[in-house]
């Protein structure tokens, strides 16, 4: 149970009792930006806007916990997101083209999907590419319901390894927190793996499947660590969702609504406490007042009609490359070097846990495109052993396998599908017998590895985009090629041939952290150990940019938790939020 | 407005070329060529936003073979082909893409392949639970996480 104050109960109470009301009205601050509207259509409209007690930015993992987590205080909390509700029935699964359309309008890249809702981002000086979604429900819309939490010793990486620096909070925190969540988002798995945190999914398992046999079997004869995967995908009927009737890969949507996505789990919970969600809001600049306190946002509208909101407390909730840019564009006099970046580390630290991906074909059929992408993991290689060349470790992803035109695109471009009278038979010998094997490695914090706002490259609503500049590191170069080789040893003791890798995933920038990481110094962290800016004292952020550290793990189980934790903070704290 | 509006006639017949280039039908398999009126008509009905790199590829087929591919001689079309191949970039990636989603959604090729006529959702498929008793010698390892301070 979170902790929240009896007067907190009383609709805008904690308003009134508090600090937040001598904080300066919004409708009356006196804006920085040259741009602010002084007079005319937009000024009438900011004259007209109530204030309200929370603003949100982004309706997706974090933003949606944080909403339904805050409801209870009965404080007026708007949301506003740039996409829009999403539509089951338009999703791939439903349609004989549902593999061709994630090369286009389902594409995980917002560069390639370019539908209105999503913002470019330069990422090619990177070799790995941004992916996510933007909509009710962000990128839980599009992912793999893959959902490892990360490990205690996660957060104590400097004590431990020497390395990067300790999380201000330890895993305990979290712990009630990630219990809290997995119920909301509904998980399935099996408790009980001994190299893993504890967990205690509501459903079971997946099914094991053709794919999820060979590969334990390859597992068992090499004596290694391996266990069902705990997933956001509904083995059974669960809190109004469907049970999972394996349509296929899950990452471009799931039709039957059995995968887990916010706009499905808490948004409609958030909405029926009171929430305002308010779809096609862009948000261009957070403002403040002449206290330096966040006094609204700037957004546009789903007309594109530039508007002024007034809240006495602004949350983000934009993931690690969103984040770093509403701050960096929200730069004004008082914060020449964007807001909340006195320690200069906003979009510093950039990490994206780089992909080492090994496959290959085994004789036996697997599960194709007709389960859930992955089924199993392996903490076998987790904890740093020095004597492996390299720092911290790497989580293993199986896959289960492709669809026939994933499998013809992606083996002929690997070369190993050939053109002409060989073509079918060669086909015949690939399709439905993929095994992968993914090391998702552990990315170190490096300030180098960075997002800034490109000077020239601009979204719809001539806000400036993000730009991404982000090296592999040595270290985790070594550990990619210790994964591969663990990944191919498995490989072939399963059987497969015709083994082919991707070093790195390159669209497999799907986690976006530490652009705007927490402490307990300001003049080494943007965030305190509980989500509130140093700088701002009525600013928070819930999302992965507040990551210290990345792990070796899918992160939005921990990213969840962690808003979970920093809303219940803030529950705790009203009396004294700003202080 | 249609690909067949958006391609030229030589970008339409060379593009139908390169596809069998890639699929030939087979008699072994019982499957038609990506050179298949269906398959084209699939293909320029639903080019949509891969259209202009797939003109930009045809284009560059074009040049590299200098004359309507079909009316080279097997031994030239497939260096052309190799060419075009190695050196295309996106363009031809994206052409080659467009050949293989095409054919592999058709319903004699699906057909050929043992795999249903039909989107994923509503019906799903069938996956085998497994045998469970795998899982017992990781259980009987058993191990510890890492301690954090």
């Amino acid at each position: 149970m979170v902790c929240v104050s009896r007067s907190a109960n009383i609709p805008g109470s904690w308003l009134y009792s508090t600090r937040a009301l001598i904080l300066s009205f919004a409708g009356l601050a006196d804006r920085e930006r040259p741009n602010r509207p002084k007079s005319g259509e937009g000024e009438e409209k900011v004259a007209m806007k109530d204030p309200v007690d929370v603003l949100i930015i982004g309706a997706g993992a974090s933003g949606a916990a944080v909403a339904w987590s805050l409801a209870e205080t009965k404080m007026h909390i708007l949301c506003m997101e740039q996409g829009g509700w999403m539509n089951p029935a338009e999703y791939p699964s439903t349609g004989r083209d549902w593999e061709a359309k994630f090369y286009g309008e389902w594409s995980s890249s917002p560069n390639v999907r370019g539908r209105p809702e999503d913002y470019p981002i330069n990422d090619d000086n990177s070799p790995i590419k941004v992916v996510n979604y933007n909509a009710v429900g962000g990128s839980t819309v599009m992912y793999t319901a893959h959902w490892p939490r990360l490990h205690p010793s996660d957060f104590k990486v400097k004590t431990l390894d020497g390395v990067a620096d300790d999380w201000p909070i330890d895993y305990d925190a979290l712990t009630p927190f990630f219990e809290e969540n997995d119920r909301m988002m509904g998980t399935s798995g099996l408790s009980g793996d001994p190299l893993s945190p504890l967990t205690h999914p509501p459903m079971p398992q997946q099914p094991l499947g053709l794919s999820g046999a060979i590969i334990a079997k390859a597992m068992n004869k090499l004596g290694w660590h391996w266990w069902p995967s705990d997933t956001t995908v509904a083995t059974m009927d669960y809190e109004g969702r469907a049970r999972c009737i394996n349509l296929g890969h899950c990452t471009p949507a799931c039709a039957q609504g059995a995968k887990s996505s916010t706009d499905i789990t808490y948004w409609p919970h958030a909405i029926r406490a009171g929430v305002e969600l308010r779809t096609h809001c862009r948000v261009r600049e957070i403002t403040t007042d002449e206290n330096g306190m966040a006094s609204g946002v700037v957004y546009y509208d789903k007309d594109g009609v530039e508007q002024f909101q007034p809240a006495h407390v602004v949350i983000i909730a934009c993931n690690g490359v969103g984040t770093p840019r509403l701050l960096l564009n929200s730069a004004s006099g008082r914060f020449p070097n964007g807001l909340a970046n006195s320690s200069g580390l906003v979009g510093k630290n950039l990490m994206f846990h780089p992909y080492a991906q090994i496959y290959g074909f085994v004789k036996e059929p697997t599960d194709s495109n007709r389960a859930p992408p992955t089924c199993l993991w392996s903490k076998e290689f987790y904890d740093t052993d020095l004597s492996r060349g390299f720092v911290r470790g790497y989580a293993i992803q199986f896959g289960r396998g492709a669809g026939p035109v994933f499998e013809a695109v992606a083996s002929e471009q690997k070369g190993i599908l050939p053109w002409g009278a060989d073509h079918h038979g060669v086909f015949r010998r690939l399709n439905g017998h993929r095994l992968a094997v993914s090391a998702i490695c552990e990315d170190l914090p490096e300030e180098h590895n960075r997002v800034t706002l490109d000077p020239v490259l601009k979204d719809s609503h001539g806000i400036p985009a993000p730009k991404i500049d982000y090296t592999i590191s040595e270290n985790s170069r070594k550990m990619m090629e210790h994964g591969l080789a663990r990944g191919r040893e498995i490989l072939e003791a399963a059987g497969a041939t015709d083994i082919c890798i991707n070093n790195p995933i390159p669209w497999g920038g799907w986690h976006l952290l530490g652009t705007a990481r927490m402490g307990t110094d300001p003049q080494r962290s943007v965030v305190n150990e509980w989500g509130r800016s140093h700088d701002v004292k009525n600013l928070f952020i819930v999302d992965g940019s507040i990551f210290v550290t990345s792990g070796g793990v899918n992160p939005t189980s921990t990213i969840q938790a962690l808003t979970l934790y920093i809303a219940d903070q803030m529950k705790q704290r009203l009396a004294n939020l700003f202080d | 407005m249609s690909a067949d509006t958006l391609l030229t006639r030589r970008q339409r017949d060379d593009l139908r070329t390169v596809a069998a280039m890639i699929i030939p039908a087979s008699d072994e398999y019982k499957v038609p060529g990506a050179d298949d009126p269906a398959i084209q008509a699939d293909m320029l009905a639903t080019l949509g936003r891969d259209t202009k790199l797939v003109a930009a590829a045809l284009d560059h087929l074009a040049r590299l073979a200098g004359a309507p591919l079909a009316e080279l001689d097997a031994a030239r079309r497939d260096a052309v082909a190799q060419e075009f191949r190695k050196q295309g970039g996106a363009a031809a990636a994206t052409l080659v893409r467009v050949v293989l989603q095409c054919y592999y959604r058709d319903d004699r090729v699906l057909r050929s392949l043992g795999l249903e006529l039909r989107a994923p959702f509503p019906r799903g498929h069938v996956l085998p639970d497994g045998d469970w008793s795998l899982l017992d010698p990781v259980k009987a390892r058993g191990g510890s996480l890492r301690r954090a301070p």
